[in-house]
């Protein structure tokens, strides 16, 4: 597979209605804030991991196409038969912990890691330390989504009609209901920003084939991504500005500053509830020469 | 500053971790030298040339955040990787999250701006055709236009950083208010010495008037 050959960055625009797109564990689960200006975030590694899910069911584990960070809850038992008869004698002092010290074989390891494993391969890995050759570094970057404007999280108090041990049912003497907690948010509109390395692309064989299905995913993760917790959330745009070449032509921040929501009327009507209350609008006189901006969705 | 170049790199938030506090990260109040050189080196970089930093001007007030996200515990083994390569197969190969999960809380720093003053020299590896003028041109050239290898980040990957050359005429920019010009910013991470088997060195970090002035690498002050 031929790597990439352009340098990459994408603002991504997706929303959440009445639902919770990314849980605090430090706040009781509450969807995550900007204790400073009390917008929404949603953490890059909750994206990542729903482009990884979306990649496992697209290609089903296809060759190539396996994920290496899985959900799954069943036992890997495989992994630990792995310890055993290996044909890489474990180093004598350090057993397993570094990587062989023959650097051919570490990176023959690697390359082996990048062709099979979608996911190493895009985002990278950790794989020991000790060598370079050890730590994959992806081409794929995403920064931290930001609600545009400040989300309002919802306390919403819920009952069930069942408990759960029979101590409670005699503690409530027949009377079998229990109390529960949903966060969510009314509405937001997240903005994402993201970043691909032609360069790095070329160390672990990023193809164009794998960007496509990376765009795929960013615009149909949400749509496998379905759960109580999450209400309604949707992509709604994702913006690909492509360089002409591998290094780049422009500042990625000059680029980004090209796409601008605001609200779609500017008198304020009061908080927004759904996508069609923003106006997203790319400058395109501001675009720098060399750029070409593509909207995927 | 002929021989030098001068970079102003900002972004929304921060994490140049603390190596006593890796588990629950906690960022310094400011960018160590090291992740300086790797913005840097993000940018323009080849095996003859070895950055320096000489200077870092704080231009925000230091303030923090805390953030918990779930994280994988492990990493991969190179010998199960092995082993998959023998069967031809990856499966078996993964690690599931939902079993080698771990919560970690990470204070990192909000809303940053540095001025980084650098130059370079020439390492064992250079060729004849190697010459400090060239790499800084090539550096010079790539920065204006906003040009580089990957995008560079502040101290972890999920903190992008944006960067905008400063040209030699123009003055350097002068901190925000609010910024508190004269700390002690106590011992903190230099670099690694790679050559070194990877032993972390310190130095005793001050900033005045908001400048952090880094000792060079051989300096006596530095400490492993």
């Amino acid at each position: 597979m031929t790597a990439i050959a352009h340098r990459y960055e994408f603002v991504y625009l997706f929303d959440v209605t009445n639902g919770n797109p990314n849980g605090d564990p430090d706040a009781g689960n509450l969807p995550r804030l900007d204790p400073e200006t009390n917008r929404g975030l949603v953490t890059d590694v909750a994206l990542k991991r729903k482009i990884r899910n979306f990649v496992a069911l697209d290609k089903e584990g296809g060759p190539g196409h396996a994920i290496y960070m899985q959900e799954k809850a069943i036992l890997n038992l495989q992994h630990e038969k792995a310890w055993k008869a290996l044909d890489i004698p474990p180093d004598t002092k350090d057993g397993y912990k570094k990587l062989p010290k023959d650097e051919a074989k570490a990176r023959e390891i690697t390359a082996w890691m990048c062709t099979n494993f979608f996911d190493v391969r895009t985002f990278g890995a950790v794989m020991t330390t000790g060598i370079n050759a050890g730590q994959v570094r992806g081409p794929v970057q995403l920064g931290f989504a930001t609600s545009v404007e400040p989300v309002l999280p919802l306390e919403i108090s819920i009952t069930r009609m069942a408990v759960t041990t029979e101590k409670e049912a005699e503690a409530q003497s027949g009377d079998n209901r229990t109390m529960g907690r949903k966060h969510i948010l009314p509405y937001g509109l997240y903005r994402a920003h993201g970043f691909v390395s032609a360069k790095l692309a070329e160390r672990t064989g990023f193809s164009d084939d794998d960007l496509q299905l990376l765009w795929r995913a960013l615009i149909n993760m949400f749509e496998h991504d379905r759960s109580a917790a999450r209400g309604e959330m949707a992509a709604r745009k994702l913006i690909v500005f492509e360089h002409a070449s591998a290094m780049g032509d422009a500042p990625a921040h000059v680029l980004f500053d090209t796409v601008k929501v605001e609200r779609a009327t500017l008198e304020d009507d009061g908080p927004a509830r759904s996508f069609a209350d923003y106006r997203v609008h790319i400058d395109a006189e501001a675009l720098p020469r060399g750029i070409s901006v593509r909207e995927y969705l | 500053m002929a021989f030098g170049a001068r970079i102003l790199v900002w972004g929304e938030r921060a994490c140049f971790t603390r190596p006593e506090m890796k588990v629950e990260r906690v960022s310094y109040d400011v960018i160590t030298p090291s992740a300086a050189r790797g913005i840097l080196e993000a940018i323009h970089w080849k095996p003859a040339i070895r950055w320096h930093i000489d200077r870092i001007h704080v231009l925000k007030p230091i303030r923090f955040e805390s953030i918990r996200r779930n994280e994988v515990g492990g990493k991969l083994s190179p010998a199960s990787a092995a082993k998959a390569m023998k069967a031809g197969s990856t499966a078996g190969l993964a690690t599931f999250v939902d079993e080698d999960r771990q919560q970690r809380a990470a204070t990192v720093l909000r809303d940053v701006r540095y001025l980084i003053e650098a130059h370079f020299e020439l390492t064992s590896r250079a060729g004849p055709d190697d010459s400090v003028g060239k790499h800084l041109d090539i550096f010079n050239r790539r920065a204006r236009k906003g040009q580089c290898f990957h995008a560079p980040c502040l101290g972890v990957r999920e903190f992008p950083a944006s960067f905008a050359l400063l040209e030699d005429d123009a003055p350097a920019p002068l901190p925000d208010d609010g910024v508190e010009a004269d700390k002690d910013l106590g011992w903190m991470l230099h670099d690694i010495d790679f050559s070194d088997g990877m032993t972390p060195r310190f130095f005793r970090a001050h900033m005045h008037g908001g400048v952090i002035e880094v000792p060079p690498w051989q300096a006596g002050e530095v400490k492993a």
